[in-house]
């Protein structure tokens, strides 16, 4: 029988199981083979904070979804077209992220009795109506798995973990998907028997859903029209570490990472600690404050100092940050922002440190603080904060979140030899005609100070946290000189605003401004294009440099009626906004630990217009 | 085993410094009488003997009296926060191996916040010297009891008595897998530049606790002990290979282990030099009973106690780069952005 091929311009599918059913490989092969299939594509694995939570209870749901497409896409996805549910809890806490009339494919094989159980139900999902309207296509994967490998030798809980190859197998079918990347990978990573049982577990799939009725048609989604160029996909972890090691390599310093693991922030340091070969060295500190405190350390030795880490670490750096900021030497903060406050939520995302990041040490301790908005930008985002931190001898806070660390999207790579090289503050010779080296002399435009490197004969000084006089750095409780270090410092961090490019704005010149910062980019984009396509007044600015702002940020935001301020907090830029500009704005807030939806952008654009 | 093994590889011009060169110019604004500047005074004198470039000294300190140090020292100087000088200090070592690296701290800055980090410096072994100047109080708050004061100190933190037993920093220093351990004091100039410059020379992480004489918050601490009248009897001074022996020429006295138990004996008619221990710096059974000795029972052992090679931390961190490099070549950004899979897009 022949079957129906559609064509689709966008498809967003939700895989959900057990975490250990493998879903997130699932999510993430089939993602690498979209974007090799040339889709736009964004992803958004979504996981629970515990290791391996009892099997088939709702709290160990593991899901991935993944919107590709043939056109521009900044997200992945409202709502999902499929959703592939691995058992009952899978199925009953993911139907939400599923549109009406979605199609779901379950696995039977575990609907018994127990396994209701274990989700607390008390009926049967695919029964009692839940599953009402939508197309549910009913596969026995466990058992077609077994007989699919059989006569490899294998245990029945190895068995068991094949079964997400070929989920993945009949979602190659669905969506006219090559399985060749998959087929590589499969023989890369694994021994035999495993190699066979999981590429005869993948071909079954394929093979299954190809032949029953149940399936009735499958989708081709074409190639993007992307730009010319060579692109790879990847996540916001890998961008910033790239981008951190581009920023090391352009700066010829040795990159020092101090850290210590924290979700979602632990894969950058995993990321890292592979590129000793461009003298990106990691340490794994025993706490937070050691991590702090060893990038510092490595940056009074002369490297970039670095330390990544998430809210709860953040709130331990404090104190290390300041001595930072009272030392000015190149230290970059790391903060993949998670649903706080306190442990909160480890695997969700929020982006609720931007008070933290403009306020969280003691005294008058300002400073630099930027962004990353997409998975891509992540890499970009880590060059420029290796080079304000070099330029400017200033500690400086990257913001990022666990949706773009663990989300991936496709990455035009730029052409290594336009990146311009980063320069220093170095110095080797004596500044002081009359006596010794002076630390806090500094350059008459930037107000940095320069980098005397231990090791560096004639330029031997001390640096500390106490207060310290103008010039020499000596310790100093001079009334007048206190006023004068707290205001240069804060007129330091002022001033790199020279040296960043202005605000950008998309869309409308007047009418309602979108401000926005971080992951919210893609929803944002998104219901803007919808906005002006269909005849609205809208623009958006999504800021990256959030401390100093831009300096045409104000200016621009006075050209608009009204400004909604859309954040996953409860009105942090916003409060920034107010307090800085005496502007205000329209907030909405989302702390729900996902990112928000296009439509709700979109809503809250339409009541103010 | 040599203990000597830092090979100091001098410049080609020899370096000669006087103590003066270590002095910076700030007035040092240690209470009078304070013991702090006789271990300043013994650190620069050493240091100027080192051969070791000027430039190449890193003192590195937490917050306390002890650890305002750096800035009368004219190296390199880092005056860090309370308890973590030791974080600080092992990265810079790892980054710049040619540092002679110096981490000054006080008990309370090395016990009390920052334990942890004193254990995990010991336990990485990295190359570099921990002078602990260890007066039993909190000076520059002026007065609280410390993690080494004694049960029931009166102090204005404690006005019935403290109430926490106290750490005795070398056994815990042991017990954090230290390879270097020592005691000297603040006053004994000699004996103390010799540990010092012991201390400098042994590959990894030299602990020296300094008996250190706070005369304002806590006068007189140790001087039941250290004081000349009654040191000969008090303080047993270690020598590698030689038998412990102390106590008056006309009274001497040794310490001898009795199946488990520790002694002081009188030599003479019973006893011998031949029946008390020989001190061996390697031995870390031994150097556990001696990191627990304490008046009035016994005297207490100054000098180097322990000592053993062991691969240092920054040594082993800096291979680990240059053995990647040498795999892989030295990264270059086309290969870091065109790693993965890629495809083109025409």
């Amino acid at each position: 029988m022949q079957k129906e091929v559609v064509n689709a311009e966008s498809v967003t599918i939700c895989f959900a199981g057990d975490s250990g059913d493998g879903m997130q490989l699932t999510g993430t092969q089939f993602t690498n083979t979209s974007a090799l299939a040339g889709n736009d594509l964004a992803s958004f694995p979504d996981f629970p904070a515990e290791i391996r939570a009892p099997a088939g209870t709702r709290a160990g749901v593991s899901g991935f979804q993944l919107q590709f497409s043939a056109v521009d896409i900044f997200t992945p996805g409202d709502e999902a077209d499929v959703l592939v549910a691995m058992n009952p809890a899978a199925l009953v806490a993911s139907m939400i992220k599923l549109k009406k009339g979605g199609t779901i494919i379950v696995n039977t094989d575990k609907f018994g009795e127990r396994d209701l159980a274990k989700a607390d139900l008390e009926e049967n999902p695919l029964e009692d109506g839940t599953v009402e309207g939508y197309e549910v296509i009913e596969v026995p994967l466990g058992t077609l798995v077994k007989s699919s490998v059989e006569g490899l030798g294998l245990s029945a809980k190895e068995v068991d973990r094949c079964k997400n190859f070929f989920a993945l197998g009949m979602a190659y079918w669905m969506y006219e998907r090559d399985s060749t990347f998959t087929k590589n990978w499969i023989e890369g990573k694994f021994k035999s028997p495993y190699k066979e049982a999981n590429l005869k577990a993948l071909d079954a799939g394929h093979a299954y859903a190809e032949t029953v009725e149940v399936f009735q048609r499958s989708y081709e989604v074409p190639a993007a029209e992307l730009e010319p160029g060579t692109y790879r996909n990847i996540s916001g972890t890998a961008g910033l570490a790239m981008g951190l090691t581009a920023g090391a390599t352009l700066a010829e310093r040795r990159l020092f990472y101090g850290t210590y693991p924290i979700t979602p922030a632990s894969d950058t340091l995993h990321a890292l600690a592979r590129y000793k070969n461009y003298d990106v060295t990691t340490f794994q500190a025993e706490d937070e404050i050691a991590a702090v405190c060893s990038a510092i350390g490595a940056a009074w030795a002369g490297a970039i100092g670095v330390t990544g880490t998430s809210g709860p670490g953040l709130a331990l750096k404090g104190e290390g940050i300041g001595l930072a900021v009272m030392i000015e030497l190149p230290l970059i903060v790391i903060d993949v922002q998670r649903g706080g406050p306190s442990t909160g939520l480890p695997t969700k995302t929020e982006q609720s440190d931007l008070t933290m990041a403009y306020y969280g040490r003691n005294g008058e301790a300002p400073m630099a603080i930027i962004s990353a908005s997409t998975p891509a930008d992540c890499f970009d985002v880590g060059v420029e904060a290796v080079r304000i931190a070099l330029e400017h001898m200033t500690p400086i806070m990257i913001l990022t979140d666990g949706y773009i660390a663990n989300g991936s999207e496709p990455w035009k790579l730029p052409d290594v030899d336009a990146l311009k090289p980063i320069s220093n503050r170095i110095v080797t010779e004596n500044n002081n005609p009359d006596g010794g080296f002076l630390p806090y002399t500094r350059d008459p435009e930037t107000l940095a100070r320069p980098w005397a490197i231990p090791g560096t004969p004639g330029l031997e000084h001390r640096v500390g946290g106490l207060e310290k006089q103008d010039l020499t750095g000596n310790v100093s409780y001079d009334p007048a000189n206190h006023e004068n270090m707290c205001k240069v410092r804060e007129e330091k961090i002022k001033r790199i605003a020279n040296h960043i490019p202005e605000q950008e704005v998309y869309g409308s010149e007047d009418g309602v401004l979108v401000l926005a910062w971080g992951s919210t980019y893609g929803a944002v984009r998104q219901a803007v294009i919808q906005a002006n396509n269909a005849g609205k007044k809208v623009g958006h600015a999504h800021v990256r440099y959030l401390n100093p702002f831009p300096k045409n940020l104000e200016e621009l935001c006075r050209r608009y009626d009204k400004i909604l301020i859309p954040e996953m907090n409860l009105g942090q830029l916003s409060r920034r906004i107010r307090s800085e500009f005496f502007i205000d704005a329209v907030e909405l807030h989302k702390l729900q630990g996902q990112p928000f939806k296009v439509s709700e952008i979109a809503n809250a654009i339409d009541a103010l217009l | 085993m040599d203990f000597n093994e830092n090979e100091v590889e001098g410049p080609e011009e020899e370096i000669s410094y006087s103590k003066k060169d270590f002095m910076s110019d700030q007035t040092i604004r240690w209470c009078p009488g304070c013991g702090d500047y006789s271990i300043l005074s013994q650190t620069q004198t050493v240091m100027s003997t080192l051969g070791i470039a000027k430039e190449n000294y890193a003192v590195i300190s937490g917050i306390g009296c002890s650890s305002r140090f750096p800035y009368y020292m004219n190296t390199y100087g880092f005056h860090t926060i309370h308890g973590r000088a030791p974080a600080f200090a092992t990265a810079a070592k790892c980054v710049n191996e040619e540092l002679s690296t110096w981490v000054i701290t006080g008990d309370g800055d090395s016990l009390s916040i920052g334990g942890n980090h004193l254990a995990h410096v010991l336990r990485r072994n990295v190359d570099l010297q921990i002078l602990l100047f260890n007066n039993r109080i909190y000076g520059l708050t002026k007065g609280q009891y410390s993690p080494t004061s004694e049960v029931g100190k009166l102090t204005k933190s404690s006005p019935m008595g403290s109430l926490d037993r106290p750490f005795m920093p070398l056994k815990f220093a042991l017990g954090a897998g230290a390879t270097f351990l020592a005691r000297s004091v603040d006053v004994y100039a000699k004996p103390l530049r010799a540990t010092l410059t012991e201390a400098e020379a042994h590959k990894g992480t030299s602990l020296v606790e300094i008996y250190q004489n706070c005369n304002i918050f806590n006068d007189l601490a140790f001087d039941d002990v250290v004081n000349r009248k009654v040191k000969e009897e008090r303080v047993l001074f270690l020598e590698h290979g030689k038998a412990m022996t102390f106590g008056a020429a006309d009274a001497p006295k040794g310490l001898r282990l009795n199946g488990t138990k520790m002694e002081v004996i009188e030599l003479g008619d019973e006893f011998s030099e031949e029946d008390c221990l020989v001190h061996d710096r390697e031995n870390s059974l031994l150097a556990s009973i001696l990191v627990q000795l304490d008046y009035p029972d016994f005297p207490v052992p100054m000098g180097v106690i322990y000592q053993v090679a062991c691969e240092t931390y920054n040594e082993v961190f800096n291979a680990q780069i240059d053995a990647a490099t040498e795999k892989r070549g030295k990264g270059t950004l086309k290969d870091l952005v065109y790693s993965g899979q890629t495809w083109t897009v025409e």
